[in-house]
């Protein structure tokens, strides 16, 4: 079933297309910061974004802190927003759940399916991003200098996971990326922080995914179960944001979405992390059982 | 096959299914007939697990339903209200996902690709190729509906209307298919408000009406003779002399006579000199019986 799922998942043409317009807003900024030299000052605007110009590879981490605030969280409300109500209003749920599947198992299946949708925009967004970084904006003075030539050829560079060329990096050779506290990263850190920092915010989604999921399986609209998660997420945006809120504020879903940003200090600091996995556990599990208890009870007339 | 005692199911303040005992037996070919609204759609979900009875209960293929559905409906095919199929696949990749995100064993995974093959020939569907649902026509969409209903070989078609949206000479090849099928062993249930339809295929034939089920009985026995004949005949006039009092009704050249033995009747006027253009046993057709126990249904507001 979850094979069939991701088949599923894959060969809809929606899938691809959110993923390369989710990419085309990083490399839509780094075009124009390269034209321009233009970037915000450190301590405003998009994390990371002010550092980019010094330092390319750091643009995956720009990247994603471009897209998380709203495209992200939109693409995983829609798809998970779709994934029961889409299958009752077209029909094919009523033929799913006589073949039989059952009702547990699809909204398991559907769950991991988003998850694994999550993971692909992430890693889509970092990969590109890293490219346009290396390319258009070119890679750190330290690596240049520090690094062998092969930091910055094509066919190497855009693979940040390439373990293989970190020992070379190596510690010693350090400084090829600075961290947000100032300390230098070494390439092998900064691929271990990205990977730190693509589960926790495929982790962040969770949340609105679940939500979302859970209102799919109360409507047949798959748009009004995405709109719903959204209206979640910007009540609890608003609260965030709140003085007056701050007795919820550690309950709320976004409450920690910005944490994976500690991820790139030096060292790292885990106690807001460790919350947003913790909150975001929370989430996931309150409202799939919300949504197992809603599904498994429910009449199917759609 | 299909038993269900005292079936009741309620939504709300409506009651759409009254106390229902149908009785389906192996090798039948029945026809569920009733005006629109009169509960059939809700009935056959409950059949399938899709709806929750109310109260009563259910037993297909000797299984209580739905808590041993999950036993009971790989042996089943269904056909429910319209086919549904994602629409940017072909068919045959819609098939195949729908049965593979069924349960199966590795015999059944080995042989899926034939079994794929085989119910898209059934329903002659075999050369469609690699075009997506999205442009099919309605009666193709509904034979590929009838093929996920036939490829994992089932011993039961549940099947809801299934001459929706055919031609006429899709009528006929669907009636030929499921006679076929019939022959072959399988258990056929299903409804249709096209009288015709279901006087040509089926044997045994349950009318709905307002969520009652108002009549259950094989159709040779609703249509047994009535102990009329109907005859039509240029010589009237003498014919209603020769047979004063048994003459019911006279139209024309057309008399409706008591009179049990049609042969005898026959060699009666001819002995007598008399021409005879047709003579036959009286039989109600399916409609008037149809008509007779049911209300307007819930199209007809007055």
């Amino acid at each position: 079933m979850i094979k069939v799922e991701l088949v599923k998942l894959l060969r809809r043409p929606r899938t691809w297309i959110s993923v390369a317009l989710t990419c085309a807003l990083p490399f839509m900024v780094a075009v124009f910061i390269t034209v321009t030299h233009l970037v915000p000052p450190p301590g405003q605007g998009s994390a990371f974004l002010s550092a980019v110009l010094q330092d390319g590879a750091l643009y995956p981490a720009a990247a994603l802190a471009l897209v998380l605030p709203v495209f992200l969280p939109v693409a995983v409300a829609v798809v998970a927003g779709d994934s029961i109500a889409g299958e009752a209003a077209t029909g094919t749920l009523r033929y799913l759940l006589v073949r039989p599947v059952g009702r547990t198992r699809l909204l398991v299946a559907k769950l991991i399916s988003v998850v694994v949708y999550v993971l692909l925009v992430v890693l889509a967004v970092t990969f590109t991003a890293y490219a346009t970084g290396v390319f258009l904006l070119g890679p750190s003075e330290a690596a240049a200098v520090g690094q062998a030539p092969g930091g910055a050829v094509p066919g190497g560079a855009a693979a940040p996971g390439l373990a293989g060329q970190a020992p070379t990096a190596g510690q010693a050779a350090g400084g090829a990326v600075t961290s947000l506290s100032g300390a230098p990263l070494s390439l092998l850190q900064l691929t271990e922080r990205t990977a730190g920092a693509i589960a926790f915010i495929t982790v962040s989604m969770l949340g609105v995914a679940a939500i979302a999921l859970f209102l799919s399986t109360i409507t047949d609209s798959a748009l009004g179960s995405a709109l719903g998660a959204l209206a979640a997420l910007v009540a609890s945006e608003v609260l965030v944001t709140l003085n007056a809120a701050t007795v919820v504020q550690p309950y709320l879903p976004t409450r920690y979405w910005l944490a994976w940003i500690d991820f790139f200090r030096q060292p790292v600091f885990w106690r807001d992390i460790q919350r947003g996995f913790g909150i975001q556990a929370v989430y996931v599990v309150v409202f799939l059982a919300a949504a197992w208890a809603n599904f498994s009870t429910k009449d199917i007339t759609a | 096959m299909i038993i269900t005692r005292a079936l009741v199911k309620r939504y709300g303040p409506v009651t759409a299914v009254r106390s229902v005992d149908l009785d389906v037996r192996e090798g039948d070919r029945y026809g569920l007939l009733g005006p629109n609204g009169s509960g059939k759609t809700t009935l056959v979900r409950m059949l399938l697990g899709l709806v929750y009875a109310t109260s009563g209960e259910i037993e297909v293929l000797g299984r209580r339903i739905p808590r041993h559905a999950r036993e009971v409906l790989p042996q089943i095919g269904a056909l429910i209200e319209e086919p549904a199929a994602y629409p940017h696949l072909s068919g045959r990749a819609n098939l195949t996902l729908l049965d593979a995100a069924g349960p199966g064993d590795r015999a059944a995974r080995r042989t899926r690709r034939q079994r794929v093959d085989e119910a898209l020939e059934q329903v002659g569907l075999a050369g469609v190729g690699r075009r997506p649902v999205k442009a099919y026509s309605l009666g193709m969409r509904q034979r590929l509906g009838l093929a996920a209903a036939l490829i994992r070989r089932p011993r039961l078609l549940i099947l809801d209307e299934p001459g929706n949206g055919l031609d006429p000479r899709g009528i006929r090849d669907l009636r030929e298919l499921l006679a076929g099928l019939n022959d072959a062993g399988v258990t056929v249930f299903l409804s249709s408000h096209l009288l015709a339809e279901v006087e040509q295929l089926c044997t045994r034939v349950g009318v709905l009406d307002e969520g009652r089920l108002v009549l259950q009985d094989d159709l040779a026995v609703l249509r047994a003779p009535t102990g009329r004949v109907v005859l039509d005949t240029p010589d009237a006039d003498q014919v209603a002399a020769l047979l004063d009092g048994q003459v019911e009704r006279r139209d024309g050249q057309q008399l409706l006579v008591r009179y049990s033995d049609v042969a005898a009747l026959n060699a009666r006027l001819v002995g007598a000199g008399l021409r005879v253009s047709s003579i036959a046993p009286q039989q109600r057709t399916l409609e008037e019986i149809v008509l007779a126990v049911t209300g307007a249904g819930s199209d007809q507001i007055s």
